[in-house]
């Protein structure tokens, strides 16, 4: 047996004119966990399929487990156990049914096989629900599934395509926690992720981004060239949105995001640290070294983001006042039931003029239903939703018009150009004519857009993507804009534009309501409201919320270390009650 | 070699569950044959029912009279007296009645001198079907009483010469009885090329298929399992449909149960080859349930002559039949159904359903791919 679990040298393979992958080189160690970091679009999951045989490579040396996928697959398959990133196992089908149709097909026979079924279930916690069809599992539950189904021929190497999307923190770390015990079992596992905070829980990472290997080795390795250069602005005084926009102006600072109440700052190499008064961050403003997170480390690679000025915040008008009120956005006792499932259950929240609430939730909480009854898009069964004091239930059309909605993945007409998806959007928000031309102009001059406007937008870059779907939902200057999960899955530095953008219409006085199951979109929210089983179990600011779950195990929790402790806390009450 | 017997067989059972849970495939495969049927057996009737025309009778002799009685008494048509061409023309356009026959006033003179054309037919040309049976019927009704006339006068040189129609094998001439085993083909056409249409292009929406790709499974295993439930579906179904046509449809069955066996399991051979090959090609449940539509389901219904006489289509059109495995089981379903085992038809059906359906699957193995590119 070779030392290697997976190598591969000079690897191409492209899709027509692109290139997905661009000459990898790499070797990845036995019985270890290694991740393949790097957001959508790197070639992750084409690099996957090129190891399971699914696809062919265009050019290079490939070996997994020794072999080559191209021409050894029988041979490889039968050493491999591969979960693609969708769930791959009959949602019709029992749990027990799915496990014995792989076990069939990974040929364990009788005997062993009850054998190793106890032991997968007793390993997954899915013995209770043998009875249950696939389909009816939480998405945490069916990674688990799919995870068994996939040990069940126990393999030597085993490939998981982002496994922990669509999985809730808690059953997320499980997930961690199980693979981590195969690695030390023996097996050699590689994670692919678009989260980088997973790559810090691998032994080594592969870190992709647009086909090109960026990074091979111990995540802590990486960080460690960061030591000294990444602290934190604590205790602002005033808008700590200014205080980010104005450190990235300054020479030294390579990347920087809001923490809660504090700014985040990564300097550049053997840049000086930061003067807080010179940021006008205020008088008690101090500067507190911080550990470098691995997100920092590609930031670096990257060569850094991109400023914290938005062009939008220029273009775009105050949004309009109403009254004294500052309340915009209020739910009061909404609660939406589907049959005799509550989706939600009695949540209320006030957001005022010009802050960004966010929805923090696992899949299946019911933070999509509480934001389409906030949106109009479906009405509460009781309960109260309002935008700018207008009913939704009664005069819905008319809160609508005073909404923005930019929706998960971006709803464009991918086969229209951007010229003609902002003539459309502006036009179903009531644009036309002269005002129309302008402010088509504005946002295509405040987005770059000049050179795509004849650009299918199914062909655009990803970063424009999100530019124009943005451009189209804050044309008609909505007083509220809704934002549904608006960055999972993008490189950070598309994010970050993005979060800059944000902030620049937030200090017109738009209103942001944001829903998201990713711990650090939640960090840029003013307030967060966390949506458990179709409750509000809490709300406050990032800070108010890990301050709320510290104590002496962990002193400075982190935004997920927050939620799961809330999340814990709460069943344990529904438990008691 | 057992290992893939074990895998196919495991991914069969996996199959049968998913049919079953299914509603809507159960649904295609019983519930929708059982309402086919009923609709090709009682709702679409090829004999035309009792029309109503128009008789106009403008001479008022007995040589007349006795011909439009020759219209009176028949199943077939319902012949109102009415009092001139005026008023039967009235009638015909608000669509009181398909067509009417006009006995002009000079009838029997016309008669005795051996004139043509005593007989006036005007029909409704709306509806061609209608009016060339109208006429046709007019023209039976004149033969018949000159047949009569000649008869009487025992004049006739062709003495006893008499026409008498009979229908073999469907004596009655009830459309239903061959509409029915066409009908079955119709329904074998839906669960074949249809149901099949969408399973592999299911597995590849919903990722199933990559996870199966990773295992051990081979194409002909892979294909071996789509195959085989939908064979045992479709003769569950052909099952049902024999017992219903036989029973509550009265239809006769006049051949063996061993050749309708025999003859469906080909014809499911290239309805499915037919089905898992659009599904294999395009990997989408929309776009492959569209192509078996135009390339299975209508064409079995239009082209093979279960509803369309094959023999009255343009020479272009009928050719294309040829090729259409369905016009061989709708000639081999007829033939079992009506005239019993022949073997000069059987043989020649079957041997041509064995080519089509050895093609469709080997195409289907062939595009079968164990990668995804």
């Amino acid at each position: 047996m070779d030392a290697a679990a997976v190598e591969f040298a000079g690897l191409e393979r492209g899709f027509g004119p692109i290139r997905a992958l661009r000459g990898l080189t790499a070797t990845i160690r036995r019985g270890v966990v290694t991740g393949l970091v790097g957001p959508d679009g790197a070639g992750k999951t084409t690099l996957m399929r090129l190891m399971a045989g699914l696809l062919r490579p265009s050019a290079g040396h490939l070996r997994v487990d020794g072999l080559d996928p191209a021409a050894e697959g029988d041979a490889l398959r039968a050493r491999l156990g591969y979960m693609p990133q969708k769930f791959g196992l009959y949602e019709d089908l029992t749990v027990r049914e799915n496990l014995d149709l792989y076990a069939d097909l990974r040929g364990v026979p009788g005997a062993a096989r009850e054998q190793r079924f106890a032991r997968m279930l007793d390993f997954t916690g899915l013995a209770r629900f043998t009875a249950r069809p696939a389909g009816k599992l939480s998405g945490g539950m069916k990674q688990k599934l799919g995870l068994a189904c996939a040990l069940l021929g126990e393999p030597a190497v085993l490939l998981l395509d982002e496994p922990s999307v669509g999985v809730d923190p808690i059953s997320r770390r499980e997930l961690w926690k199980m693979v981590k015990g195969l690695a030390a079992g023996g097996l050699s596992v590689l994670w692919s992720t678009s989260y980088l905070d997973e790559a810090e829980l691998c032994d080594e990472v592969l870190l992709l981004n647009e086909g090109e290997l960026k990074y091979a080795g111990p995540p802590a390795a990486l960080t460690a060239r960061l030591a000294g250069r990444v602290v934190q602005i604590r205790d602002i005084a005033g808008a700590r949105r200014k205080v980010l926009q104005r450190a990235l102006a300054l020479p030294g600072v390579l990347d920087g995001v809001i923490q809660g109440q504090a700014v985040r700052l990564v300097l550049k190499q053997g840049a000086p640290l930061p003067d807080p008064a010179a940021v006008g961050a205020g008088p008690q403003a101090r500067l507190a070294p911080v550990r470098p997170r691995f997100e920092d480390a590609f930031m670096d690679i990257l060569g850094g983001g991109p400023g914290g000025e938005s062009v939008l915040s220029r273009v775009i008008a105050d949004a309009p006042r109403q009254g004294n009120d500052q309340v915009v956005i209020e739910a009061r006792e909404l609660t939406r039931r589907f049959g005799d499932f509550v989706a939600t259950d009695r949540v209320s929240f006030a957001v005022r003029r010009g802050e960004i609430f966010g929805l923090l939730g696992p899949n299946g909480a019911g933070k999509s239903t509480t934001f389409r009854m906030m949106c109009g898009l479906l009405t509460p069964s009781a309960g109260r939703a309002s935008v700018m004091g207008i009913d939704l239930k009664s005069s819905a059309s008319r809160a609508r018009q005073q909404l923005g909605y930019m929706a998960q993945k971006f709803s464009l007409y991918g086969n229209l150009t951007v010229a003609q998806n902002l003539r459309f959007f502006s036009g179903v928000y009531g644009l036309s004519g002269a005002r129309q031309t302008a402010r088509i102009a504005e946002m295509v001059e405040a987005f770059d857009l000049a050179p795509f406007l004849d650009t299918a937008a199914d062909t655009l870059p990803l970063g424009f993507k999100q530019r124009l779907a943005l451009a189209c939902a804050v044309m008609h200057g909505p007083a509220v804009l809704f934002l549904d999960e608006p960055t999972s899955g993008v490189d950070p530095i598309t994010r970050r534009e993005f979060w800059a953008h944000i902030n620049g219409v937030v200090e017109r006085g738009v209103t942001i309501m944001v829903t998201t199951h990713f711990m650090d979109e939640a960090e840029y929210c003013d307030r967060i409201g966390l949506v458990y089983r179709g409750r509000m179990i809490a709300v406050g600011t990032p800070d108010e919320l890990k301050e709320s779950v510290a104590g002496p195990e962990s002193p400075d929790p982190s935004m997920e270390d927050a939620f799961i402790a809330l999340v814990t806390r709460s069943d344990l009450e529904a438990a008691h009650a | 070699m057992r290992d893939g017997v074990r895998r196919t067989l495991a991914l069969s059972r996996k199959e049968l569950f998913q049919i079953v849970r299914d509603p809507s495939s159960i649904l295609i495969a019983f519930v929708l044959p059982l309402i086919l049927m009923f609709i090709f057996g009682y709702g679409l009737n090829l004999d035309t029912s009792r029309i109503r025309i128009g008789l106009v009778t403008e001479d008022h002799g007995t040589e007349a009279s006795r011909f439009a009685s020759a219209f009176a008494g028949s199943p077939m048509i319902e012949a109102l007296p009415m009092d001139s061409a005026v008023q039967a023309g009235r009638a015909l356009t608000a669509g009181a009645i398909r067509g009417f026959v006009v006995i002009q006033p000079d009838f029997a003179a016309r008669l005795k001198r051996g004139d043509t054309a005593p007989v006036q037919v005007i029909t409704d040309g709306s509806d061609p079907n209608t009016a060339s049976f109208v006429a046709a019927y007019a023209q039976g009704a004149w033969a018949r009483w000159q047949e009569v006339r000649r008869a009487e006068s025992a004049a006739s040189p062709a003495g006893g010469i008499r026409i008498e129609e009979r229908y073999w094998f469907n004596e009655a001439a009830i459309s239903r009885h061959f509409l029915i085993p066409g009908s079955i083909v119709v329904i074998m056409t839906v669960i074949g090329a249809l149901l099949t249409s969408l399973v592999v292009a299911r597995e590849w929406e919903r990722g199933t298929m990559e996870a199966l790709l990773a295992t051990p499974v081979t194409l002909v295993e892979f294909l071996l399992s789509k195959l085989l439930p939908y064979y045992l579906l479709g003769m569950a179904s052909m099952l049902v449909c024999w017992g219903v046509s036989v029973t509550l449809l009265g239809t006769p069955f006049r051949g063996s149960l061993l050749a309708l066996a025999g003859i469906t399991s080909l014809y499911l051979a290239s309805a499915l080859g037919t089905g898992l090959l659009l599904s294999t090609l395009l990997r989408n449940q929309f776009n492959a349930a569209q192509a078996a539509l135009n390339a299975a389901f209508l064409p079995a219904v239009m082209l093979s002559g279960v509803v369309y006489e094959i023999s009255s289509m343009p020479a272009p059109v009928r050719a294309v039949t040829y090729i259409l495995p369905a016009r061989y089981f709708v000639s081999s379903m007829q033939t079992l159904f009506l005239a019993g085992d022949v073997p000069g038809i059987l043989v020649a059906n079957s041997l041509f359903l064995l080519v089509t359906g050895c093609a469709f699957i080997a195409l289907t193995l062939r595009a079968t791919r164990r990668h995804l590119d």
